[in-house]
């Protein structure tokens, strides 16, 4: 526990995140729309869990026993298109299709047509019970993976979020962990303004999950609070991922009015420049 | 027709049979398995079952969950609560996905009774055929019902089958073969069709004979699968008696009266009437008394059928 990444992996790591990041630009600038504040905010989750955490294939998607995750938070699509692109299930070149006609790369995750995509979702709230339905699964398969699911801060709003913190907490799901990218930020502002959702700790706890409070851009604080979250048994484990909407981007950081807008080509000139 | 089965009960025998045969086939309720029937696959398989509390929008997520994970999920509660709840989920997560999830939902229609309007599904038909990849199944009777269940099972993708909760007459024999997609011609007949579906078959049946009193001569067609829709046989029959009249326990908008005119009126037009609830909520009663009140009967069948008729 607590052991700190190597260099390389941290660089790994660290260049895997520059490039999601530098997609997520791409594509949504190619789209002129979409979900860049939400998608940059979880970059350092999603690479960590696909490049170092996760058990898959990319030669194989689709294989029965694997790690899985789901994006209950849908439309951040753009930052699990780029890490699976990143990752290889797919040509790079595919996301400048991202949201056009006839591409698989639709405005929202579908598992259906893009390889490596566990669930389909869009659709907020939706999440984390289909996350517990595949961890359940698990359980009775009597297997060693694990199920992961992202979550927004905003979409916690939705009341079905906490039909299924209660059934994962009843069936003692410990191998379902969930990433809550907290963010503060949503559509129409600042969380606490719109539908306050705090305090998110004690909310989890007693729902009787295992929880931490981390860093979700710093890549050995989401290592080691997956290690506890597998070391911890008997009940489901949520990480409550203290992010920064917008990450990376000067422009876009904290800024609510990034959640849904595409830059302009000299926007993601800029960012691409901030992110060299 | 002595011998009667509600279509739920129906339904929890063959799950047993089927969770035997099965090892991948879970079930999920929501607090309400003895009377979904589901509480008899708790009984043999308490692991493979999942209660999941009065939460039908998280019993249809987490279903979709173990589809994706390669498990055939059966989802129960009451059909409104299934279809109107969990409507959301059931078209996002699982009609868009077209994940391997069956939703069996009971207690469809006004035979719920005295419970009234607020657990009466009348649009659960409407709701779940609109949805893409979504099949819908309406059984008639017992046997009907537990091979509609094996054949939801053995087809891959989402399936919404409704059931009841009254005791019906059995209507199919033993070595009755239930085809998905196919209508049944329960009776041969020439002067009019009768297109019925779930509870109102037997009725359907009733009104024939009634009819042939006066000496009309109905054809009753059982729509067990409302989509598919077997489109031949409903243009065959229509094309041969050239009157129509659809009788379904649910409202005629949307459901059954719709399926078949929408079939008719591109393929074979064809006067039609409709028996069902005409965009009414029902209320509190016995079941018999509701189908009397709102003209769910074999007398209202028979007279539209010679309504339709007059209209050839």
């Amino acid at each position: 526990m607590n052991k700190n990444l190597s260099k390389e992996k941290l660089e790994v790591l660290s260049t895997a995140a520059k490039n999601v990041r530098r997609s997520i630009l791409e594509m949504v600038t190619a789209a002129k729309s979409g979900h860049p504040g939400g998608s940059l905010s979880a970059v350092e989750i999603m690479t960590s869990l696909y490049f170092e955490v996760m058990d898959i294939d990319i030669n194989d998607p689709q294989k029965e026993d694997r790690d899985r995750f789901v994006l209950s938070k849908g439309h951040a699509t753009p930052v699990l298109y780029g890490t699976l692109a990143e990752k290889g299930f797919f040509p790079k070149e595919e996301i400048q299709n991202f949201r056009k006609i006839n591409s698989i790369l639709q405005g929202h995750p579908d598992m259906k047509n893009i390889p490596g995509v566990d669930m389909s979702s869009g659709s907020l709230g939706q999440g984390l019970s289909v996350a517990n339905g595949m961890a359940l699964a698990g359980k009775l398969n009597k297997s060693e993976k694990h199920v992961y699911a992202l979550l927004g801060d905003g979409e916690i709003q939705e009341g079905q979020i906490w039909e299924a913190a209660m059934s994962a907490a009843h069936y003692k799901l410990d191998n379902m962990i969930a990433f809550l990218d907290y963010n503060g930020l949503q559509i129409d502002g600042d969380v606490e303004d719109v539908m306050a959702v705090h305090p998110l700790d004690a909310k989890w706890e007693a729902f009787n999950w295992h929880v931490q409070v981390i860093d979700g851009h710093d890549f050995n604080a989401i290592f080691s609070a997956i290690d506890q979250a597998k070391a911890t048994k008997g009940k489901p484990s949520v990480i409550i991922a203290k992010t920064v909407k917008g990450k990376g981007v000067s422009f876009m950081e904290n800024k609510a009015e990034w959640h849904g807008s595409a830059p302009s080509p000299e926007q993601l000139a800029q960012a691409l420049e901030e992110l060299k | 027709m002595s011998k009667t089965i509600a279509t739920r009960d129906a339904y929890g025998k063959a799950l047993v049979e089927l969770g035997k045969e099965n090892k991948d086939i879970v079930v999920l309720d929501a607090d309400l398995s003895k009377s979904t029937k589901t509480a008899g696959f708790y009984n043999e398989f308490p692991e493979r079952f999942f209660n999941m509390g009065i939460a039908e929008a998280d019993l249809m997520g987490t279903a979709a969950g173990f589809a994706a994970a390669g498990k055939i999920p059966f989802a129960s509660t009451f059909a409104i609560f299934a279809t109107g709840r969990a409507y959301d989920q059931i078209r996002n997560s699982i009609g868009y996905p077209k994940l391997n999830v069956k939703i069996a939902a009971t207690h469809a229609g006004l035979t719920v009774g005295e419970d009234g309007a607020t657990h009466q599904a009348l649009e659960d038909i409407a709701l779940m055929r609109v949805i893409p990849n979504m099949t819908v199944i309406v059984p008639a009777d017992g046997p009907e019902t537990e091979q509609a269940i094996r054949a939801a099972a053995d087809m891959k993708g989402p399936v919404y089958i409704r059931l009841g909760r009254p005791n019906l007459p059995v209507l199919n024999s033993d070595d009755y073969k239930f085809e998905l997609g196919k209508g049944v011609v329960l009776k041969e007949g020439s002067d009019v069709t009768i297109v019925a579906t779930g509870v109102m078959v037997s009725v359907a049946v009733e009104a024939a004979e009634l009819l042939s009193k006066d000496g009309v001569s109905a054809e009753v067609v059982n729509i067990h699968t409302i989509k598919p829709i077997d489109k031949d046989l409903l243009v065959k029959s229509a094309q041969k008696t050239g009157a129509v009249v659809t009788a379904e326990e649910h409202n005629i908008m949307g459901g059954l009266g719709s399926v078949v005119s929408e079939v008719l009126g591109q393929f074979a037009p064809t006067p039609i009437e409709m028996v069902g609830t005409e965009d009414t909520f029902g209320e509190s009663g016995t079941p018999n008394e509701l189908l009397q009140k709102y003209g769910l009967t074999a007398e209202k069948i028979a007279e539209k059928a010679k309504r339709a008729m007059a209209r050839k």
